[in-house]
């Protein structure tokens, strides 16, 4: 049986519903891992970033993709991963930062990534950073950072000093 | 009854034919590239395994998590490190092939990765001597002319970036914190300081990629180092050990040589458990 290609657009549209397995508040599209969709042939192609080297969702990522592909009848697939250029949490959608938000992990802040260079740290051991991280909960600036990594690979952990709760920071990467 | 390996009798399908020409320059590019894939791949395998051994044992949970998600980045970078390594050499030997069935005089790592972890401060010196060499090493493979070294170290770069971000602060922190905590940071960088010279020394498979243009001398990454390790022990209020003994800088030994310290038997017995007891077994 020949299979009529399905229009791309329809994926993007099928892939925006499947949740990422660790924040499952939001889907992968949000989450700007998904590169490229194409037909090459009559295989459709997707290619996907993983988000950390070593993150345990991306074997689950790649099988909920296929899982939910072939729900949609989508017979001949190939994933295929893509490190160049590498993940970068600036990737992630408005509308996943503000669902990431209501779910109580604050978005990332762009361009606040670790450079390496030692000025920026520097800067925040003197207490002149700029880097303000609101907290998702009761929104006070009142914040401050608990430990540089937290329940996954991509999160870091902070308290706000204002509503004493502890929350999750999407690191900047 | 099983007999134990043969090891007095050379394989010698290794060894090079007598009689025959010199390998090609290519062939010796490509040994000299697996090497280097190697050295890279298990630096951070072996260092990942370190940290994980703190998994529970940490002194604060913040700092438990903390190291099993640096463990975690460093086993994903060598996942993809391992993986090139095996297919450039061309043998069939997967990423878990390179990690599980290799005995220590196969691995390549540094000396000061597989030092045992000791206390917290030492682990975090340990970490932090590394990572600011991780970070030169990354930002010169990005650049590097083989371009599946170059997007793997543009990915590893950026978490080495945040690596380091944190085990300078921590240094700081420590070195500058109660005299408890200062005395034991500067027991820790006195016994780790002789391991951090093999770090740039140059070999022949060395020499051979940087006249390829794919990565430069080890050696020429020790300025920007020896830099960044200065300013963050001052700040640290800590004591620079100045020139000492160096372990594993002679062309006879040191870690990227395959030879080890007595340390990384004990790491791999552990690691490699169950392809030891179970072989083939599969997750």
């Amino acid at each position: 049986m020949t299979q009529v290609a399905v229009d791309t657009g329809q994926v993007w549209d099928w892939l925006s519903k499947v949740p990422d397995p660790e924040i499952p508040v939001i889907s992968l599209t949000d989450l700007g891992i998904i590169r490229a969709v194409a037909w090459e042939g009559d295989t459709l192609v997707v290619t996907v970033t993983p988000t950390y080297s070593g993150c345990p969702a991306t074997s689950i990522i790649n099988l909920d993709i296929e899982t939910a592909l072939r729900d949609h009848g989508i017979d001949k697939l190939e994933l295929r991963r893509q490190l160049s250029p590498p993940w970068t949490s600036d990737w992630i959608t408005p509308e996943g930062r503000d669902k990431l938000r209501a779910y109580g992990i604050a978005p990332p802040i762009d361009g606040t990534a670790a450079d390496g260079r030692l000025a920026g740290r520097v800067a925040r051991l003197a207490g002149t950073s700029n880097l303000v991280i609101a907290c998702p909960r009761c929104g006070s600036n009142a914040t401050e950072k608990v430990s540089q990594f937290g329940s996954t690979p991509c999160k870091a952990s902070w308290r706000c000093t204002d509503c004493l709760e502890p929350f999750d920071y999407f690191k900047c990467i | 009854m099983p007999s134990l390996p043969d090891v007095m009798t050379p394989a010698l399908e290794t060894l090079a034919p007598a009689g025959q020409p010199a390998p090609a320059p290519q062939e010796a590019n490509r040994d000299a590239l697996v090497e280097w894939l190697l050295r890279t791949g298990d630096n951070a395998l072996i260092l990942g395994q370190r940290l994980s051994e703190w998994c529970g044992h940490a002194p604060a949970l913040e700092e438990d998590i903390a190291l099993a998600n640096q463990a975690l980045d460093l086993i994903g970078q060598c996942q993809l490190w391992l993986g090139l390594a095996g297919a450039v050499e061309g043998r069939g030997r997967t990423a878990d092939d390179l990690a599980f069935l290799r005995d220590a005089g196969a691995f390549r790592n540094l000396l000061l990765v597989e030092r045992p972890n000791r206390d917290f401060g030492h682990t975090l010196m340990r970490q932090f001597l590394f990572d600011a060499f991780h970070l030169e090493l990354l930002e010169a493979a990005r650049a590097s002319s083989d371009p599946r070294i170059a997007e793997i170290a543009a990915k590893a770069w950026k978490e080495a970036a945040y690596h380091l971000e944190r085990s300078a602060d921590l240094v700081v922190r420590l070195g500058d914190g109660s005299a408890e905590s200062h005395d034991r940071m500067q027991a820790a960088l006195a016994a780790l300081w002789s391991f951090t010279g093999e770090m740039f020394t140059d070999d022949d498979h060395d020499r051979a990629l940087a006249d390829a243009g794919v990565m430069p001398l080890p050696s020429s990454l020790r300025p920007a180092w020896d830099r960044t390790v200065a300013q963050v022990l001052d700040e640290a209020t800590l004591t620079h050990p100045g020139e000492v003994w160096q372990q594993g800088i002679t062309d006879m030994g040191g870690g990227k040589r395959g030879v080890h310290s007595e340390h990384l038997g004990h790491l791999l017995a552990q690691m490699q458990f169950l392809q030891r007891a179970y072989p083939g077994a599969r997750w």
